[in-house]
């Protein structure tokens, strides 16, 4: 078995702090168990009955003594609160750019994850040291949790919505991806290997395994296959906006709203078009797909629209993903 | 002369139990106390059979790549869940020794509506029906929690059925509930303030609120599931436009306002246990009783720290978080003036008493760990993790199923006439804790290293910590078949209890006869006195 941890391996930058605050935890934990264990054990025996008659003073409770024990404990569970809030924002807020870009898609009961340069895997997840990768998840049929222990992060894949999850490895290693939502018969086997590996070797493993094509590649032919192309002509105004330099920036809407043009907007326009109109078209041009298309077309279509834009470094979307 | 005359009815009257013989007399009647017995055996019957099927999970993780099919381990812990949450834990104690308690602890001859009280008993039961021929055809395997669109489209087992049985089973909550709100307020007997209601009281009157006020929501979310599985209505299905998301906001809604329905009658039961067992007014009675009025207010408001990694706006996580805190305070306050109750007392060891020692440190690490899940950052890591599993088992289990044994140990004399024996149930008592603990305290570990609940098969890594927790659940079963036996035997054969045999203070110990006659009471009791008074002092205790 090894030596017996109560932590599992640590290989992300979040890690550690999410290790010291469930230290800190522990301990306020601990402390106010033994205090209250303390007491009882203490006054089971030091007023325990001596004789049949006894009959003790009734104490009716007092008044500071109910404040001290509510305010000392809530003034504690503040700090619990504030330190797990900060790190809860700063471990599920993305970079706002730089970040290395994976594509991951659960389904029944597999992990299938696409790199931008084309490579492909089935519950096996690559990523350097050093590096903050971004995963945009999306899943086929129902909800499915990913789940990085070592990392200390886990993030629901809900079908009809992307999600993102973040983490910047910092020791390389393979450690589990494990499914942490019941999604059927064989939620368990739903479990692969994220392999972290120093950039050096990162990139000679990236070199070997792309004989495909990009994502961007497939994402353009995807583009055709559906007839996009037919509306949504490139640098001029068609019947629909042109999808050059769109991803990233702000768009503005009929109804006055602007939006940020980032994976989940961009996923609605496709899937749902008349949610948002830019402004300057009409609603009930373009075709619904919803139901029309997978997640894994639908993930290269949105990474061809992205190469679109400004070109390598392109800014990467932050904000939450709730719709 | 005439003065010294004995009651008419001394020594030769009725009780409850001999009033009527025959099934009609049971099956049919409207006596709180009865219908109190007619849910005591059909929700240790439920406890059973949720065992067993918590047994056959044990067994299948005593190996990594478990004993049983996948399908079959998954309908396993679905089938227990749904039996123990829906069929045991909301019933167990409110249905049984609330049903049985409240009337005489307020000085009432049953509770204000008996008819509806023997309704709600038979709607359980027709609920209980639906859910076991949901198990008897096959099984369902969704979870508990019925989270869609793996309940509304992808799973082909029994889904409806089962979620038939707990929709109906909802309604008997409900009437239960209303029943004691209306009983509460109106039946008190002559002298009976608020101030002065028995703490066991006041910790139903909160359960009362949250049954009427969450169940319906339960109700109407089933009904919505069932609708999207049978007729397609794209509620929560992506694929047809709804969002699934909103299923576990709904189902949340209820279900942790529920968590509260399933251990504020435990804190009930141990404001007497301990009151009792120290010979000493409750420390605090007034933050006592307002606390579980405030866990049943704040209980309402968050729902959604089960929804920290579910896509849900962070801010909005940030909010529930905070209340999540909030509601640990009054849970915080129940703790600490039990043990202060128990400052210069007269402590005495029996049974009852033991188990609510083991409720208070079984409790105190079941909230503590509760601050953990609500803490974001820890939450993003342990949840759906055996932490999770630990943390409402020590609740539930160490919690809820501790207070009520206490309790049923407790008023066994009141109910059955008998005493039970001392030693065999101090035995138990011990047999339950370790057993418990050493179930239970390993899935903690497990959690944090990053085992997902709902596993049939898991990695090679958390074999031994499995191992252990399966050695300590064959303990705990064996635990619980130990009062199962003595108490029935108590039940014939135990010596016949005095009237009071804990010298405990309260109207269903002093004014009530042991046991009681159908309607209570030989004369309507008028109350003199605040709750607790074992010192026999004048002064009353204040509500604030």
């Amino acid at each position: 078995m090894g030596s017996f941890s109560i932590f599992p391996p640590r290989a992300s930058v979040g890690a550690a702090e999410v290790d010291a605050l469930y230290a800190f935890l522990l301990l306020v934990g601990c402390g106010m168990t033994a205090l209250i264990f303390a007491c009882v054990c203490f006054f089971a025996i030091k007023y325990r009955r001596r004789s049949a008659d006894d009959r003790p003073k009734a104490i009716h409770g007092s008044v500071p003594l109910e404040i001290a024990w509510s305010v000392i404990p809530f003034l504690i569970m503040l700090v619990m609160f504030g330190w797990g809030t900060r790190l809860y924002f700063q471990n599920y807020t993305p970079p706002r750019r730089g970040t290395l870009d994976i594509y991951v898609t659960g389904k029944q009961w597999m992990w299938k994850v696409q790199y931008p340069d084309g490579q492909r895997e089935i519950n096996e997840l690559h990523v350097p040291t050093g590096r903050a990768v971004k995963l945009t998840l999306a899943s086929e049929d129902v909800i499915h949790s990913f789940y990085i222990p070592a990392f200390r992060l886990k993030h629901d894949v809900v079908p009809g919505s992307y999600q993102t999850f973040w983490f910047e490895p910092t020791k390389p290693g393979r450690y589990h991806i494990f499914c942490a939502e019941y999604c059927g018969t064989n939620h368990s086997r739903m479990i692969g290997w994220v392999t972290v590996m120093d950039p050096a070797r990162y990139a000679t493993w990236l070199a070997g395994g792309g004989t495909g094509e990009t994502m961007a590649a497939l994402g353009e032919k995807v583009f055709e296959q559906y007839g996009c192309v037919t509306c949504h002509v490139m640098d001029r105004q068609g019947r629909c906006p042109s999808l050059r330099d769109v991803f990233g920036k702000p768009v503005q809407l009929s109804d006055g709203r602007t939006v940020l043009a980032d994976e989940p907007y961009i996923r609605e326009s496709i899937l749902n078009p008349n949610a948002k109109i830019v402004k300057g078209y009409h609603p009930n041009v373009m075709p619904v797909f919803q139901g029309q298309i997978a997640e894994e077309p639908l993930l290269q279509l949105i990474v061809y629209i992205k190469s679109l834009s400004a070109p390598s470094g392109a800014p990467s979307t932050s904000q939450e993903v709730s719709k | 002369m005439s003065t010294t005359l004995p009651h008419p009815d001394l020594g030769v009257q009725t009780n409850y139990l001999t009033a009527d013989y025959g099934w009609k007399s049971w099956l049919f009647t409207t006596d709180h106390k009865r219908i109190a017995l007619l849910y005591l055996f059909s929700i240790t019957a439920f406890f059973f059979v949720g065992g067993a099927f918590a047994v056959m999970m044990r067994i299948n993780l005593l190996s990594p790549n478990g004993v049983f099919a996948h399908d079959t381990y998954n309908k396993l812990f679905t089938m227990h869940g749904v039996i123990m949450v829906f069929f045991f834990l909301v019933p167990s104690i409110p249905a049984t020794l609330g049903n049985f308690l409240i009337p005489p602890m307020i000085g009432a001859r049953d509770l204000a509506f008996p008819r509806i009280n023997l309704l709600s008993w038979y709607i359980y039961i027709a609920g209980g029906v639906l859910a076991l021929s949901a198990i008897v055809r096959g099984g369902v395997d969704t979870g508990w929690t019925f989270y869609a669109p793996f309940s509304s489209t992808y799973s082909n087992t029994h889904v409806i059925l089962a979620a038939m049985g707990v929709f109906v089973a909802g309604f008997s909550s409900i009437l239960t509930g209303l029943n004691f709100i209306i009983t509460i307020h109106t039946m008190r007997a002559p002298g009976m303030y608020w101030s002065r209601l028995p703490l066991f009281v006041w910790g139903h009157y909160a359960t009362a609120l949250i049954q009427v006020l969450a169940t319906p929501v339960l109700a109407i979310t089933l009904f919505l599931l069932g609708l999207e599985r049978v007729l397609h209505t794209g509620i929560f299905d992506p694929n047809l436009g709804g969002d699934p998301v909103l299923f576990q906001h709904l189902f949340w809604f209820y279900s942790h306002p529920a968590v509260y329905i399933m251990i504020l009658p435990g804190m009930a039961v141990m404001s007497e246990l301990i009151a009792c067992f120290s010979r000493k007014a409750i420390f605090g009675y007034g933050f006592v009783a307002f606390s579980s009025v405030a866990i049943a207010v704040l209980g309402f408001l968050v729902w959604g720290h089960h929804l920290f990694v579910a896509g849900q706006s962070m801010y909005a996580s940030m909010v529930f978080s905070f209340i999540s805190f909030l509601v640990a305070v009054p849970s915080a306050i129940k703790v600490f003036n039990w043990t202060a109750t128990m400052y210069q007392g007269s402590i005495s060891y029996e049974t009852p008493m033991l188990y609510a020692f083991g409720f208070i440190g079984l409790f105190t690490i079941g909230g503590l760990t509760g601050l953990f899940l609500a803490t974001m950052a820890i939450d993003v890591h342990v949840t759906d993790t055996y932490f999770v599993i630990a943390h409402f088992h020590y609740v539930m289990v160490g919690g809820m199923v501790m207070a009520y044994l206490g309790g049923i140990h407790f008023w066994f004399p009141k109910i059955s006439g008998r005493l039970y024996p001392e030693s065999w149930a101090k035995f138990a008592a011990l047999v339950i804790f370790v057993g418990f603990n050493l179930t239970f305290f390993p899935q903690f570990i497990l959690g944090y290293l990053g085992m997902p609940r709902r596993y049939a098969t898991y990695a090679e890594e958390f074999h031994v910590l499995n191992v252990m927790s399966t050695a300590g659940a064959s303990i705990l079963g064996f635990g619980y078949l130990i009062p199962m036996i003595y108490l029935a035997w108590a039940w014939r054969y135990g010596p016949k209890s005095p009237q009071n045999p804990w010298h405990a203070k309260g109207l269903e110990w002093e004014q009530s006869p042991t046991p009681p006659p159908t309607f209570n009471f030989i004369e309507p009791p008028i109350v003199t006195e605040p709750a607790y008074n074992y010192a026999g002092s004048d002064k009353e205790a204040s509500l604030g």
